[in-house]
C-alpha cells in the first residue's frame, strides 16, 4: 500500500467541522428532489388503494418517518456507544445531533399514525405494543436530551446520556417485532426483508423514495446541528478563533 | 393520474383532514428544525465571534 489513510482524522472536531460544511449543500439538494420526487410518485402516480381509498396515502410519510425514528435511535446509540469505549469527542457530540431530529420523526410517526388510525380503526390512539412502544422511544429520546441538558460537566453528561441510549436501544427490535410477538391493532410489515412485500410497485416506490428523501433531510440537519455541538464544545479552541475572528 | 381536478386533489376522497393533517404537520415541524438551527448556528457564531474579538482588543491593549 503506497499511501495510508488516516481514518481517524474526521474524527477530531476541527477537522469535521469544515467538512460538514461542505457535505451540507450535496446532501440538501438530493433531500429535495427525492422529496418531489416522492411526493409526485405518492400523489400522481400510486393508485388509489382498494380497501381504503385516499386515505392510504398518509404511509408515505408515516412509515419512512417510522423508520426514520428507529434508525436514528440506532445510529445514536452506536455514537454513544463510541464516545463510552474509545473517549471520541466527536462521537457524544454527534449523539447529541441526532436526538433532536430522531425526536422529532417519532413524533411524526405517532402524529401521522394517529390521523391514519382514526378514518381507518376508528380511535387516535390504543395501548398497543406497537404504539405503546414506539412512544416509549419518544420519551427515550427526551430522557437521553434532558440527562445530557441536566448534567453540568460535559463528560458526566456524555456518559450518562451515553449509557441511557445504548440501554434503550433493546426498545428498537421491540418496536419492530411488536406486531408479531403481540396481537396488535397495529397491521403487520408490508415491506420485509425475508418473505418480500405485500404491495403494489408504484406504492412500495413511493415509500421508498421519501424515506430516502427523509434519510438526507436527517444527514443536513444533524450535520448543520453538530456543527453548533462542535463551537460549542471548542469555544477555546485556537481553530474557532481563527473560524470565527473574522465573522462580524 | 388520479385526479380530475384540483379540488378532486385536495379533497383527498373525503379524507382530506388525516391527508392533510399528515403532510402539513409533518412539513411544518421539518420545515421548523431547519430554521431552528440556522437561528441557532447564527447565534453560536455571533456570541463567540464577540468573545474572541474582546479577547484581541484585550490583547492589543495590553500589548500597547
Amino acid at each position: 500500500m503506497s499511501r495510508t489513510i488516516n481514518w481517524f482524522k474526521y474524527s477530531s472536531p476541527a477537522s469535521f467541522y469544515p467538512l460538514a460544511g461542505r457535505l451540507i449543500p450535496w446532501f440538501a439538494a438530493l433531500a429535495a428532489v427525492l422529496t418531489l420526487l416522492g411526493l409526485y410518485l405518492g400523489f400522481f402516480v400510486a393508485p388509489t388503494d382498494y380497501k381504503q381509498g385516499e386515505g392510504y396515502r398518509i404511509m408515505f410519510v408515516h412509515v419512512p418517518a417510522a423508520w426514520m425514528s428507529m434508525f436514528i435511535y440506532v445510529v445514536m446509540a452506536i455514537y454513544a456507544g463510541m464516545g463510552l469505549v474509545f473517549n471520541t469527542r466527536l462521537s457524544s457530540l454527534m449523539a447529541s445531533a441526532l436526538a433532536p431530529t430522531g425526536a422529532l420523526f417519532t413524533f411524526l410517526a405517532l402524529w401521522t399514525g394517529a390521523l391514519w388510525g382514526k378514518p381507518m380503526w376508528g380511535t387516535w390512539w390504543v395501548w398497543d405494543a406497537r404504539l405503546t412502544s414506539e412512544l416509549i422511544l419518544l420519551f427515550l429520546y427526551i430522557g437521553f436530551m434532558s440527562l445530557k441538558a441536566a448534567i453540568d460537566d460535559r463528560r458526566r453528561a456524555a456518559r450518562a446520556s451515553g449509557l441511557l441510549a445504548i440501554i434503550g436501544v433493546i426498545n428498537v427490535p421491540i418496536i419492530y417485532k411488536s406486531v408479531e410477538w403481540w396481537n396488535t391493532l397495529h397491521q403487520g410489515a408490508s415491506i420485509s426483508f425475508t418473505s418480500g412485500t405485500s404491495m403494489e410497485a408504484t406504492m412500495l416506490a413511493s415509500i421508498l423514495v421519501m424515506g430516502l428523501a427523509f434519510w438526507m433531510y436527517t444527514i443536513v440537519v444533524v450535520l448543520a446541528r453538530v456543527r453548533c455541538e462542535i463551537l460549542e464544545a471548542e469555544r477555546d479552541a485556537e481553530w474557532v478563533a481563527a473560524e470565527l475572528g473574522k465573522v462580524r | 393520474m388520479n385526479w380530475g381536478s384540483a379540488r378532486e386533489f385536495f379533497a383527498m376522497g373525503g379524507y382530506a383532514f388525516y391527508v392533510w393533517g399528515s403532510y402539513g404537520v409533518t412539513a411544518l415541524f421539518l420545515i421548523g428544525e431547519v430554521v431552528l438551527v440556522v437561528a441557532r448556528k447564527r447565534t453560536i457564531t455571533q456570541r463567540l465571534g464577540r468573545r474572541i474579538r474582546m479577547r484581541l482588543e484585550v490583547n492589543n491593549e495590553a500589548q500597547t
